[in-house]
C-alpha cells in the first residue's frame, strides 16, 4: 500500500542524503519525495511517497525517526489530510489544436503559462489522480516534458505538525 | 582565546578522556600539536584501522568512551572499517578526523575525502563542522550521542583551518538535540504485562544480547533469572552477562550454539529477550525460532523491535532500567518439571569434540578457560577460533570477552587487545587469533612492543582459513577454494624480532607445560598453536534450518 509520510527535519546540510541514503540501504521505495522550509527557517519538511507492507512502513518510520536531525515523522495517509502536487507538461500544440487543448486545461482548471510556435506549457495544481487524469488526456498531442514537483500534504483542520514547544518528536 | 586544535583537547579532557589512539597527518596537524602539551596520552599506532579497533576494545572493556583521532583521505579511509564495527556491536566511540581545509572541500584536494558521506550508513551520527565556534558544542554532542541510548561510533570531521582558527573557550554543561530523545524507561503497563506473561508461562527461556553488557544489567538479569528460575542462553555478544558456570546458564544460541540452549529455545513457551537484535546468527530461520513461544521484546532502539521477529511484547527502553522495574512485580517461583527437562538436554547433549593425538582448538580454549578461572578479559578475531571460544570458554562477568560480533571483523583482535589492556591495565587480557584473522592487523605488533603492554597472544594456526574451509565442506563439496596458506611466517620467531616471548606448541601436552608460565610471566607472549587443522565447529545448523536441527 502506498503512504504519505510528513517529516520534520533540521534544516542541515546532508540531512537529504542521509534520508535518502536511509530509503536506498534498506531497499525501501520512494516513489516521491518533496522537501522544502517551513514556518520555521531551522527546520524542512519533506512529503515521502513510499509503497510498503504494514511491517516495512513499521521500520521505515522507526528507522527514520533514528536518524539524529529527524524531528518528527508522521503517517498521514490514514488521517484527514489535504494533499497536492503540481505539474509542467509541455504539450505539442500545432495552431489548429490550440483550442482543443485549452478546453481541456479549463475542465482541469489548469493553466496555460506559456505559448511558444509549435508548443504550450500547461501548469496544473491538484491531487495525484488529477494530475494523472490531465497528463492522460494531453498525451494524445504528443507531451514533449513533462515534471512533477511530487506531492506535499498537511493534515486538515487544527491539527497540526509543528516543532513549537512540546510537539517536538518524543 | 585558544586555537579549536586547543580546544579540541580541552574538550576532551572535560568529558574524562584518559587516552586517544591515533595517526597524524597534514590535515590533522593543529590537533596534533595540541595533543603535545596536552595530559591525555596519545597512542601511536600503525594503520588507523588499528585505532579504531583500540578504541573500541577499550570502550568494551571499560564501559567508556573509545576516541581515536585521525588525518584526512586514506587516514579517515582506513577507519571505515573499525567504523562500521563499533557500529554495528554499538560501540561508543568518538571519531575526529582532520579534513582539508574549508576553501578545498569539493575540490578533489589532496587526501581530501567525504568521509561524513561515505561513514552516513555506519556512524550513529557524523558531523563536517565549518563553524570554529560551534567546535565544543559538537564535541559536546558527540560524546552524548556516542554514549547514550544505543550507544554506537560518532565521527567528527574538522577542516584544518577551522582547527587552526582561533575562539574563546567554553565547553557547554549540557546539549540539547531536538531530534533525540531516547526511551529510556519501559512504559510501565507493558512491563506489568511483562510480569503476567511471566506467569502464565511454564518454560521460560531468557535471551540475553549485548546491551544487557552495555547498560550493566548483569545484576539484574541474575536476580530475574533466579527469581523466576528461567535457564538463560546467550548471544555471542551478551556472553559474560549472566556467569557462564550459572546451573541456569545455557551459554551460547545460535547458528554454532549449544543444542541445548538451542534446544531449550525452540521448546521454550516464553522467550524474553534482553537487549538482542535477534541477529541472523542466533535465530537460524526465523520460521522456525522459538516456534511455541510467545515473545518479549526489551531493547532501547526502538528500531529493533519487530525487525526480525514480531514480538508478542514490544517493551522499548533501557534493559536495566526495565528489569529494576519489573522484578518488585515478580514473586518467586520453581522451574520444575521445565529445568528438568532442560537439565536433560545440557546431559543428553553437551558440547564435546573428539580427544585424539595431535593438539585439539577446544582443548586450547578449555585449558586457558580452566587455567584462568574466567578472570581476565578475552579478545578474539573472527572465525573458528572465536566460536570456540564462545562455545568452551566459561565467561562469568560483562565485559570480559571483546569480540566482533556483528560485523565479523578479521583482524579486530590485535589492536582491540591492546585497546582492552589500556582500559583495564590490572586485567590478565589473552588475545585468541587465527592464523588469518591475525596477519591481517599484525602490524599493530608494532604498537604493543612500543607500548610495553603485557598481552598474551594465542593463534589457533591451523594453517588456513578454517571457517571459510567449513563453509566449503559442507556447502561446496569440499571444493576447497583459495583458504590454504602455503606460506605464514613463524609466527614464535615473528613474535621474537617485536620483542616478545614466542612459543611453538603442536600437542596438548606440550601446551600444557607453558600455559601458565606464559600466562604468569611479566610482558607479552605469543604461543602459536599448531592445532589439527580440518577441525570443524559443531553443532552447525545449515542454511534454511531451524536452530534445533544443527549437526555434529
Amino acid at each position: 500500500m502506498r503512504h504519505t509520510l510528513a517529516v520534520l527535519v533540521e534544516n542541515n546540510p546532508g540531512v537529504l542524503a542521509r534520508v535518502a541514503g536511509l530509503f536506498s540501504r534498506r531497499g525501501f521505495n520512494i516513489e516521491s519525495l518533496a522537501v522544502g522550509r517551513t514556518e520555521n527557517p531551522a527546520v524542512s519538511r519533506m512529503t515521502i511517497m513510499v509503497e510498503a507492507d504494514d511491517r516495512v512502513l513499521e521500520q521505515v518510520i522507526k528507522q527514520l525517526r533514528k536518524l539524529i536531525e529527524v524531528l518528527k515523522v508522521q503517517d498521514v495517509t490514514k488521517e484527514e489530510h489535504v494533499d497536492r502536487e503540481l505539474a509542467l507538461m509541455k504539450v505539442n500544440a500545432e495552431p489548429a489544436k490550440r483550442a482543443e487543448i485549452i478546453q481541456i486545461v479549463e475542465i482541469f482548471r489548469a493553466h496555460i503559462v506559456d505559448i511558444g510556435r509549435k508548443t504550450m506549457i500547461v501548469e496544473v495544481t491538484g491531487d495525484e489522480g488529477k494530475v494523472n487524469a490531465l497528463e492522460n488526456a494531453l498525451r494524445p498531442f504528443g507531451l514533449k516534458e513533462l515534471v512533477r514537483t511530487g506531492k506535499v500534504a498537511m493534515l486538515r483542520g487544527t491539527r497540526d505538525m509543528t516543532t513549537n514547544g512540546k510537539e517536538v518528536e518524543e | 582565546m585558544i586555537t579549536v586544535g586547543e580546544a579540541v583537547i580541552r574538550c576532551l579532557e572535560k568529558e574524562g578522556v584518559e587516552l586517544v589512539f591515533g595517526y597524524p597527518g597534514g590535515a590533522v596537524l593543529p590537533v596534533y600539536d595540541a595533543l603535545h602539551d596536552a595530559k591525555i596520552k596519545h597512542v601511536l599506532v600503525r594503520n588507523e584501522q588499528g585505532a579504531v579497533h583500540a578504541a573500541n576494545g577499550y570502550a568494551r572493556a571499560t564501559g567508556r568512551v573509545g576516541v581515536c583521532v585521525a588525518t584526512s583521505g586514506p587516514g579517515a579511509t582506513n577507519l571505515v572499517t573499525g567504523i562500521a564495527t563499533a557500529y554495528m556491536d554499538s560501540v561508543p566511540i568518538v571519531l575526529i578526523t582532520g579534513q582539508v581545509p574549508t576553501v578545498q572541500v569539493g575540490t578533489d584536494a589532496f587526501q581530501e575525502v567525504d568521509i561524513t558521506g561515505i561513514t552516513m550508513p555506519i556512524t550513529k551520527h557524523n558531523f563536517l563542522v565549518k563553524d570554529p565556534a560551534v567546535v565544543p558544542v559538537v564535541i559536546k554532542k558527540a560524546f552524548h550521542l556516542a554514549r547514550t541510548g544505543r550507544p554506537g561510533p560518532v565521527l567528527i570531521d574538522l577542516p584544518r583551518d577551522v582547527t587552526a582558527a582561533e575562539i574563546e573557550f567554553e565547553y557547554p554543561e549540557q546539549v540539547q538535540l531536538k531530534g533525540y530523545k531516547p526511551t529510556f524507561k519501559g512504559h510501565p503497563s507493558q512491563i506489568a504485562q511483562a510480569a503476567k506473561m511471566i506467569y502464565e508461562s511454564t518454560r521460560p527461556v531468557i535471551l540475553t544480547g549485548g546491551g544487557v553488557i552495555s547498560s550493566g544489567a548483569a545484576p539484574e538479569l541474575l536476580k530475574l533469572a533466579e527469581i523466576i528460575s528461567a535457564p538463560v542462553a546467550s548471544t555471542l555478544m551478551g556472553l559474560g552477562g549472566f556467569p557462564g558456570d550459572h546451573k541456569l546458564s545455557l551459554g551460547m544460541a545460535g547458528l554454532h550454539g549449544t543444542r541445548y540452549a538451542n534446544m531449550a529455545i525452540t521448546n521454550s513457551d516464553l522467550l524474553i529477550g534482553l537487549g538482542v537484535r535477534f541477529a541472523d546468527r542466533v535465530t537460524g530461520t526465523v520460521g522456525k525460532f522459538a516456534p511455541k513461544a510467545r515473545v518479549i521484546h526489551v531493547d532501547v532502539d526502538p528500531a529493533e523491535i519487530g525487525k526480525n521477529v514480531q514480538p508478542h511484547l514490544p517493551i522499548v527502553g533501557d534493559v536495566k532500567q526495565v528489569l529494576l522495574t519489573l522484578l518488585p512485580l515478580l514473586s518467586p517461583r520453581e522451574g520444575g518439571d521445565w529445568l528438568a527437562e532442560v537439565a536433560g538436554y545440557k546431559r543428553d547433549y553437551p558440547l564435546e569434540y573428539t580427544r585424539e593425538n595431535g593438539l585439539k582448538p577446544q582443548y586450547v580454549i578449555e585449558k586457558l578457560s580452566g587455567v584462568t578461572r574466567g578472570e581476565g578479559i578475552v579478545v578474539t578475531d573472527v572465525g573458528q577460533h572465536q566460536m570456540w571460544v564462545a562455545q568452551y570458554f566459561c565467561f562469568k562477568y560483562p565485559r570480559t570477552l571483546v569480540t566482533s560480533g556483528g560485523l565479523g571483523c578479521m583482524g579486530y583482535g590485535l589492536p582491540a587487545a591492546i585497546g582492552a589492556k589500556f582500559g583495564r591495565p590490572e586485567k590478565q587480557v589473552i588475545l585468541v587469533s587465527g592464523d588469518g584473522s591475525f596477519q591481517m592487523m599484525m602490524t599493530e605488533l608494532g604498537t604493543l612492543a612500543e607500548q610495553g603492554l603485557t598481552l598474551k597472544i594465542f593463534i589457533l594456526n591451523n594453517k588456513r582459513l578454517g571457517m571459510v574451509r567449513q563453509l566449503q565442506e559442507f556447502y561446496y563439496d569440499k571444493r576447497y577454494s583459495a583458504v590454504d596458506f602455503s606460506f605464514s611466517p613463524d609466527f614464535a620467531a615473528l613474535a621474537g624480532i617485536y620483542g616478545l616471548s614466542g612459543y611453538t606448541v603442536d600437542t596438548g601436552a606440550a601446551f600444557d607445560a607453558v600455559v601458565e608460565e606464559v600466562l604468569a610471566g611479566e610482558g607479552p607472549a605469543l604461543v602459536n598453536c599448531l592445532v589439527e587443522p580440518e577441525e570443524n565447529v559443531f553443532p552447525m545448523v545449515l542454511a534454511g534450518k531451524g536452530l534445533d536441527e544443527a549437526i555434529d
